[in-house]
């Protein structure tokens, strides 16, 4: 017979799900857990600063992973911190167990210190969450909080343990099989034949690939339906990465900040493959507008995508990558040489490509593909949410699947330092680099704290334009230019601010590649501080609310 | 007096799993996709283990939506779609308020 209590427990059930570090912080109500925590051989205790942060290093790990990752909160504030981190991961399908404390059973109900009721508060955001009522149940949840997480289309799951469940003494005869991802149904033959059919009857198809293709990791796949017939490639922001973007048949992203060409070319397709993506509205414009022509083949894991926005012609329900596989067995090959034409001229679009200010200053474009160069294929690719966000996608050469780590969904300013720490704490041989932006930075700056703890390998790039940039470029594009509340009067100095935590820092106030290569060389976490013109925009840009045809475009001053 | 209700409705009949949470997991999930339920009738089976939920709703087209979001919540087993009210709530408002409008009471 094993015998311990609840809080020990849950720990030996992370040990034997494979964990090896926890992100959290301690509080009254989930100190037995500490406890238990604190006699662990197999598990790292990372101390975050604010549970937020807790919640997207576990994100961290997660999306790096694609293994569960775990993070800790105490009851009341503890666990209302982590409630954004949670909603972010619900939204982008990431697979996170999240720990709280709770009042004692006999105190829930009363209003008691530090009460919340964290069940029904994160109910509408996460898969599933539990509140465990006795040790006994333990030996159940926790195995099943991680199949949930992991199953199907993944996602977050909450458990909440009330401190006389923690120190409840249990005894108990037999170990539970720890959780995993439960065995998908195979996708339907016939519904996979008639895809195929269509297909092939196609003269002008695209395969529209979403953030699922990175979950499935069914990029290659993906790649061999568009080489073997001449399918174009078109990626959400989520799934960038899925397939390298020097690929020929690549478009890259669409949608709001998409490029022009693909945008375009996209109106005229007549069949649309949609891969593990849920036509989002920040992808498809105005949905009553997009692709009208085109007929579709909705591939998704979860039945509740196909047909919950745009009707499918045909919804292949099941893994994306096996869908893929077999249309890629049952299909011939077959050639499409004028839409392949038209295609690769798309590739050769340029619309992003802009910037106000002149070749001797810092660009964001450049700045971007000038850092992709210098860190390699190894490196994870985090980013907060605004401008900076938007620059990257479109200008980082991406290559690898989970190694672009951003808030689709949601769009959480602060996702980035937090989430960059959980990747380098999950590949800690990998660097990683965190494209940040003054505002989003200072949402979740306290996480400095534990990068300088950690002496992980996380070089931030802050793009510092001394404004909420992208709030301020909606003011200036669609609303009469009434800048109001999005610039910042007073300067930061991050630099000091980066030290004083106990981060290096440098500030790059010019072009000075050298420089910005012998930085990113340097082993441990550094804060490269990039002061830009704060009138910089993002272009193209499609209005919200407005078709993908309607693109407004920027100028470039002696652009490339 | 109010416009009677044209539209159909339609009982979706859904087994759970038995816990405190349950039900604001299932009648939650309608009201975050702004879906009304109009009536709701609970009973516990399997010595409490389990339970029945029938919901009656009206129909529209975004029904099946809602339907496969309920398919999706971990305590829910099954879900049955039907057809019509079977003298379900029917039989019930006959019973509590003899058919007429709900009298009120002195
Ligand atoms: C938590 C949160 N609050 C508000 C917003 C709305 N918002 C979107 S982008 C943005 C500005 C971001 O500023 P910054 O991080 O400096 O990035 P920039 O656009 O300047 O590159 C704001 C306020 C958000 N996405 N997230
Ligand atoms: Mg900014």
């Amino acid at each position: 017979m094993h015998h311990m209590n609840g809080a020990e427990l849950t720990i030996a059930l992370l040990e034997r799900q494979g964990i090896t570090t926890i992100s959290g912080i301690p509080g009254g109500t989930n100190l037995p857990l500490y406890t238990a925590l604190s006699h662990s051989k197999r598990i790292r205790h990372v101390l975050a600063r604010h549970e937020q942060g807790a919640g997207f290093i576990a994100q961290g790990m997660a999306r790096s992973t694609g293994q569960a990752a775990v993070c800790f909160a105490t009851s009341g504030p503890g666990a209302t911190n982590l409630l954004t981190a949670i909603a972010d991961a619900k939204l982008d399908s990431t697979p996170i167990v999240c720990i709280t404390g709770q009042v004692h059973s006999d105190m829930i109900g009363t209003d008691a210190f530090q009460e919340v009721d964290i069940y029904g508060m994160s109910i509408p955001i996460t898969k599933h969450n539990f509140q465990v009522r006795s040790a006994a149940e333990l030996l159940e949840v926790i195995p099943q909080a991680f199949e949930l997480a992991l199953s199907g289309r993944p996602g977050p799951v909450l458990v909440d343990i009330p401190k006389d469940v923690q120190t409840e003494i249990l005894e108990f005869a037999d170990w539970p099989v720890p959780g995993q991802a439960t065995a998908i149904a195979p996708c339907n033959a016939r519904a996979l034949e008639n895809a195929a059919r269509m297909i092939a009857a196609a003269k002008r198809p695209i395969l529209y690939l979403g953030g699922g293709v990175v979950s499935a990791d069914a990029g290659d796949a993906a790649c061999t339906l568009a080489e073997n017939n001449d399918i174009p490639m078109v990626t959400t922001m989520m799934a960038l990465g899925a397939i390298r973007s020097d690929h020929p048949l690549n478009l890259g992203m669409f949608g709001m900040h998409g490029s022009k060409k693909t945008n375009l070319l996209m109106q005229e397709a007549d069949l649309l493959i949609v891969a593990g993506a849920r036509f989002d509205d920040r992808a498809t414009g105005k949905i009553a507008e997009f692709c009208p022509q085109a007929n579709v083949i909705h591939i998704d894991i979860d039945a509740s995508e196909i047909h919950k926005l745009r009707s499918a012609h045909i919804g292949v329900l099941g893994d994306v990558g096996e869908a893929l596989t077999r249309l890629n067995d049952q299909l011939p090959q077959q050639s499409r040489p004028e839409w392949i034409d038209q295609a690769k001229e798309a590739r050769r679009d340029t619309s992003t490509v802009v910037a106000l200010t002149g070749k001797d200053q810092i660009r964001p474009f450049e700045l971007i593909r000038d850092i992709a160069k210098h860190v390699g294929e190894q490196a994870f690719i985090a980013t907060d949410v605004g401008q900076h966000q938007m620059w990257t996608a479109q200008h980082y050469p991406f290559c690898r699947s989970r190694h672009w780590l951003t808030s689709g969904g949601l769009g959480t300013m602060g996702f980035g330092l937090p989430t960059a720490i959980g990747a380098a704490l999950a590949n800690p041989d990998n660097p990683v680099v965190c494209f940040s932006g003054d505002g989003s930075f200072l949402m979740n700056i306290q996480e400095l704290a534990t990068l300088a703890q950690e002496q992980l390998n996380v070089k931030i790039i802050l793009l510092d334009n001394q404004a909420l940039g992208l709030v301020r470029q909606q003011q200036s594009l669609f609303y009469d230019n009434r800048l109001f509340a999005s610039e910042f009067a007073n300067a930061i100095d991050f630099v000091a601010i980066a030290k004083g935590f106990g981060i290096k820092a440098v500030s790059l106030k010019t072009n000075n590649d050298s420089m910005l290569a012998y930085t990113l060389r340097q082993p441990g976490p550094c804060l490269i501080h990039v002061p830009i013109d704060r009138r910089e925009m993002v272009f193209p840009m499609v209005p919200p609310g407005a078709a993908n045809t309607t693109m407004l475009e920027g100028e470039c001053h002696a652009c490339a | 007096m109010p416009v009677p209700d044209t539209r159909r409705e339609t009982v979706l009949e859904l087994r759970v799993n038995n816990h405190p949470g349950v039900m604001s997991h299932v009648v939650g999930l309608f009201a975050r996709r702004r879906y009304n339920v109009e009536a709701i009738l609970c009973l516990p089976v399997d010595d409490g283990a389990q339970s029945d939920i029938w919901l009656l709703v009206n129909e529209s087209d975004r029904l099946s939506q809602i339907i496969s979001q309920v398919e999706k919540l971990a305590d829910v087993r099954t879900v049955v779609r039907h057809a019509e009210d079977s003298c379900l709530f029917a039989g019930l408002r006959q019973q509590m308020y003899g058919g007429g409008e709900l009298k009120e009471s002195a």
